[in-house]
């Protein structure tokens, strides 16, 4: 299955990691978006399956975040990716891929 | 109520690179177990053996609190905060790595195997500073006793002033101790509806009963105290008393 995951956060060296390692998945496609702003128009633009807040959001910011972006698509996650890409990222997605 | 979860050593994850042998008590990279995922906010308990030489290269990390306890020989850790420091077994390493930190984790040794653990524990503080510090334990404080590593940062309302081990972001204590075999062991947990997990690094210990081997782990909750028994001379353990809800501020 075709997924598209987008990864917002504040910290573009750590993103694009985060970046390359969805993208080294099959089928896993990665967005990248440093503004909430840039999240936003990128929501507008496709749809997608997750929503990754990374370091920099704060958890008021991942808050809104989520109620502007289900507004847009009541069946989008939102979460919160903890680790930085290393480790946790992939079982992130298998979780919440698991549950849908 | 006391509840309790067994993991035996020979039910964890496994990855074996050539260079890495890991085995992971919850699910990490590649192994995903609906069923092994976390214990409250410890997320990764992994118990690894790298080759003489090898390591893990650059790689970065955010908003999780990282503990690497060598058992065996020594890792070179070299950052982008400017760190470059050998911890060896007897020391204890902790990253908070908050707003983002890129590391690079290597054996200090070419020939000889490092074994450590490496433990990751979800912070209850988003995006702080990163930050690295080091400990050499106390052996002798060790010997029939627990010795603290671990223990929340200073700005907590848990925080109690201490020497002993050093702190990370979140309301959590870690122990460590090695037993006579036979020597009895009580544990109060620090904070109110916190877990108790425990793993075993070398012998067996007894709990309510129960034979906990080597590399075993348990997890408690719905006590507020514990009582081990070292059912082996030399026994280790390492005991994580942990938040089951995370409050993240």
């Amino acid at each position: 299955m075709d997924i598209n995951i987008l990864a917002v956060g504040r910290e573009a060296a750590i993103l694009q990691v985060v970046e390359r390692l969805i993208n080294s998945h099959e089928g896993w496609h990665a967005t990248i978006a440093t503004t909430e702003q840039e999240a936003i128009n990128a929501f507008k633009a496709k749809p997608y399956t997750i929503v990754f807040v990374c370091a920099g959001f704060s958890a008021q910011e991942e808050e809104n975040l989520r109620q502007r972006l289900t507004q847009l698509d009541a069946a989008v996650v939102v979460t919160r990716h903890f680790g930085g890409g290393s480790g946790l990222l992939e079982n992130e997605i298998l979780g919440i891929l698991a549950t849908k | 109520m006391t509840n309790t979860i067994l993991h035996k050593a020979n039910t964890r994850g496994h990855a074996d690179h050539g260079w890495l042998n890991s085995f992971q008590s919850f699910s990490f990279a590649g192994y995903y177990n609906p069923q092994r995922v976390q214990f409250g906010v410890l997320r990764v308990l992994n118990d690894d053996r790298v080759e003489g030489g090898k390591g893990f290269g650059s790689h970065p990390h955010d908003n999780m609190e990282i503990i690497s306890i060598p058992l065996e020989g020594s890792l070179v850790h070299q950052d982008n905060m400017g760190h470059k420091e050998v911890v060896s077994a007897g020391e204890i390493q902790v990253m908070s790595t908050g707003s983002g930190v890129f590391h690079s984790e290597y054996n200090n040794d070419p020939d000889k195997l490092v074994k450590f653990l490496q433990i990751w524990v979800y912070p209850n503080k988003l995006n702080v500073t990163p930050r690295y510090d080091q400990v050499r334990l106390d052996p002798h404080k060790e010997h029939n006793a627990l010795q603290q590593l671990i223990y929340p940062y200073p700005g907590s309302t848990q925080a109690k002033p201490s020497n002993d081990g050093t702190w990370i972001y979140q309301d959590a204590w870690f122990h460590m101790g090695t037993f006579d075999a036979g020597r009895k062991i009580a544990y109060d947990l620090k904070k109110p509806g916190n877990g108790i997990y425990l793993f075993v690094i070398d012998g067996a210990f007894l709990y309510n009963g129960q034979r906990l081997d080597t590399r075993d782990g348990l997890g408690i909750t719905g006590t507020d105290s514990i009582d081990l028994e070292a059912a082996e001379q030399g026994s280790r353990i390492l005991i994580m008393d942990v938040p089951m809800k995370n409050n993240i501020q």
